[in-house]
């Protein structure tokens, strides 16, 4: 049996008039990597900052098994989010560009160290415990740049960083706040096929040996299709298949909604229908 | 790329050339080509100098048409700092302590008179509030057109409690800067949500606001006319004074010199050197720490910062109550040392001197502050001689100087924290 850590019940999201998400459930398991995929402007980023915070959802419940125990996404400021465990990248990379990537890490980990430096009080004085935390910060730090093979740029400004480097920095970022949960937004958007299939090793990895769950938006289909455990599929803000990579891959809406349609069925539902009663539908 | 900006097609170049002299036309036509002279009759007449605007506007136009071409290529080329920042960045340690040195040892230099101490003064005053103003501008990326009112809060609250309250300068310069810190944080509020040119509008305003409070609220502040006779500064309760009251001692007596005034403008040349220098390790130090990092991590993307959990309400708020800290403590010391505080003291322009010495120097460049404070302050008083032409050469000279160096004088940044060195020692 799966354990949950992320459950979306009846998420909807309405910027006046236009419905982005439409009633959306699903759950994503702690053991897997959950892909969200759809056609362009299908609702995904949408999702996203819904449940880091960056948007107020219009109705639904999104409970997000954190670090302290189950909590509603939908109540937390932003900022309080990746406190619980979920960690997020964007689709457009967003470093701090002027600063080392050590320092982008170190930034990272800012809640912790701002408890260690007692508010910058203890820090001010060059307290010992603050020093400590610090160091601890940097291995972290140093982990993760090792594994991403970043190692030899950390003390690099962030937007000297090649494309490629700059989103594996962004991942590296966004693990350093010790996620229970990791959410990519088409963190494949960009890469060579080399470097996409590194991505592809590296989301297995924290899968299988870190134990962080994978919640990713991709339009890289060989990706999804190679490494995804579970998928779920929006269209115009619609849930329109969920379930294993296997089934999904053969949903006849899937291939619909990716693959488009014939003149006749993109007409509206209702034209449709009275064309067919007119004695023209098959 | 380079050959494609310095050689635009001719035409463009024409057409350039061409809008810069409509401008230089609009600004000389009433400034050098209109004169009110009084004629026989005694009124006032309209005397007309096309042969000046004229000439003007053909210096614009052929200039441009020169060297427009060359300023534009080298302005793309010059993004980031180039080798002297770098250098000046790398001895940063050994340079400033070659400063400090200097500094130090300047009231007893051969060359050192009254008049090269207080222009010391004033230099190491404006060093401080650009460092003051670093933290807000440089740091945390908030442009603060108003950063005079905290100077104005921190003069007047010493001005007021010694007057009210008999309070001493010590006593007043903590108060000072918590008043002004309160201040930073009252203006922080309600531009959370603002950034760049709004923020600096609302800025802009808030120094206005605080400025006519201080005009308008007479039984306080004393309105236009200010606050006379503040107590000036003793020497931990020594005075300066030639004959000093019933039962105290006088700092010369104290140390059996001969009475000078000189001794009190050099205590505040100290003073305001001890001051500038805690500000200066208060910085460097915070930088290093997490409110410091989340900072600069806010200058360079907000949205990011609070995918990482960085509460960016209070790391901007105490940006505001930081830099506005150091306002405070700089406007007491400018209290005791001119003995006299009006709101003409804290007008606008102070605002944009400041944030000019902050932009000059290069955004977040500690030695960058010193220098552009320096050439701020030296370069109107060299420019004495020059009479009229005094300011019209200091535009000249900031122009040049943000052409040659259009990041500010040292732009290069050091990461607060590096991995080599570290792995080396480990």
């Amino acid at each position: 049996m799966k354990t949950p850590i992320l459950e979306v019940e009846h998420l909807s999201m309405r910027f006046g008039g236009l419905i982005a998400v439409d009633d959306l459930s699903f759950t994503a398991f702690k053991e897997d990597i959950t892909a969200i995929i759809g056609p362009n402007g299908a609702g995904k980023t949408t999702v996203f900052n819904c449940l880091t915070g960056f948007y107020r959802p219009t109705t639904g419940q999104l409970t997000f098994y954190g670090h302290f125990g189950p909590v509603l996404l939908e109540r937390l400021d932003g900022f309080r989010v990746p406190r619980h465990g979920l960690a997020r990248t964007f689709q457009n990379i967003r470093l701090f560009g002027g600063m080392s990537v050590l320092e982008n890490l170190i930034v990272a980990q800012h809640n912790a160290l701002m408890r260690a430096s007692g508010y910058t009080l203890l820090g001010l004085v060059g307290a010992r415990g603050y020093r400590q935390a610090e160091a601890e910060a940097v291995e972290r730090a140093r982990f993760w740049l090792e594994r991403m093979g970043l190692l030899e740029r950390a003390d690099w400004p962030a937007a000297s960083l090649p494309y490629g480097e700059q989103r594996k920095l962004e991942i590296a970022r966004a693990l350093c706040t010790g996620p229970k949960l990791l959410c990519l937004d088409e963190p494949a958007a960009g890469l060579n096929p080399r470097e996409t299939l590194e991505l592809g090793e590296l989301l297995v990895e924290l899968r299988d040996r870190h134990g962080i769950a994978v919640l990713l938006i991709e339009h890289d289909m060989s990706l999804v299709m190679r490494i995804a455990d579970h998928i779920v599929v929006l269209d115009y803000g619609r849930k329109i298949a969920d379930g294993p990579r296997e089934r999904v891959k053969r949903d006849p809406l899937v291939i619909k909604a990716y693959l488009g349609e014939t003149e006749e069925e993109e007409l509206p539902p209702e034209v449709a229908a009275d064309l067919a009663a007119a004695g023209r539908g098959a | 790329m380079n050959t494609a900006i310095r050689a635009p097609a001719l035409a463009d170049r024409v057409k350039d050339a061409a809008l810069a002299a409509f401008v230089a036309f609009a600004l000389l036509a009433p400034i050098l080509g209109m004169e009110t002279v009084v004629g026989p009759d005694g009124r006032l007449t309209l005397a007309f100098h096309f042969d000046l605007v004229a000439l003007g506007v053909a210096i614009v136009f052929i200039g441009r048409l020169l060297f427009g071409g060359l300023v534009a290529g080298r302005l793309a080329v010059r993004r980031e700092g180039g080798p002297i920042s770098r250098f000046l960045s790398r001895y940063s340690t050994v340079l400033g302590a070659a400063g400090l040195a200097f500094a130090v040892a300047l009231p007893f230099l051969p060359f050192s008179s009254r008049y090269v101490i207080d222009v010391a003064t004033t230099v190491v005053i404006y060093v401080m509030l650009g460092w003051g103003l670093n933290i807000v501008v440089g740091l945390a990326g908030l442009l603060d057109l108003g950063y005079v009112a905290f100077y104005a809060v921190g003069a007047y609250s010493y001005a007021l409690f010694a007057q009210w309250f008999g309070l001493g300068f010590w006593t007043c310069l903590p108060i000072a800067g918590l008043l002004a810190a309160i201040a930073g944080i009252l203006l922080g509020f309600p531009v959370l949500r603002l950034r760049g040119d709004y923020l600096a509008i609302v800025t802009l305003g808030f120094g206005e606001i605080i400025r006519l409070v201080l005009i308008n609220w007479h039984e306080v502040t004393g309105g236009p006319n200010g606050i006379a006779d503040i107590p000036r500064p003793s020497f931990f309760g020594f005075p300066f004074t030639r004959n000093p009251g019933e039962g105290e001692i006088a700092f010369h007596q104290l140390f059996g010199l001969e009475f000078s005034t000189m001794h009190r403008v050099i205590f505040l040349y100290y003073l305001a050197l001890g001051l500038a220098l805690i500000t200066n390790l208060f910085v460097l130090r915070i930088r290093k720490l997490p409110i410091g990092r989340a900072w600069e991590a806010l200058r360079e993307d907000e949205i990011a910062c609070k995918a990482l959990g960085i509460n960016p309400t209070n790391t901007k708020l105490t940006a505001f109550a930081l830099g506005a800290m150091f306002g405070g403590f700089a406007g007491s010391f400018f209290a005791t040392r001119q003995g006299f505080i009006s709101p003409e003291s804290f007008t606008f322009i102070e605002s944009a001197i400041i944030l000019a010495i902050v932009v000059l120097g290069g955004m977040g460049s500690q030695i960058g502050v010193v220098l552009a404070a320096a050439v701020i302050v030296l370069l109107p008083e060299i420019a004495r001689e020059l009479e009229t032409y005094r300011m019209l050469f200091f535009g000249a000279a900031m122009v040049l100087i943000m052409i040659w160096r259009p990041r500010g004088l040292l732009a290069h940044r050091e990461p607060t924290i590096r991995l080599a060195r570290r792995g080396g020692a480990a």
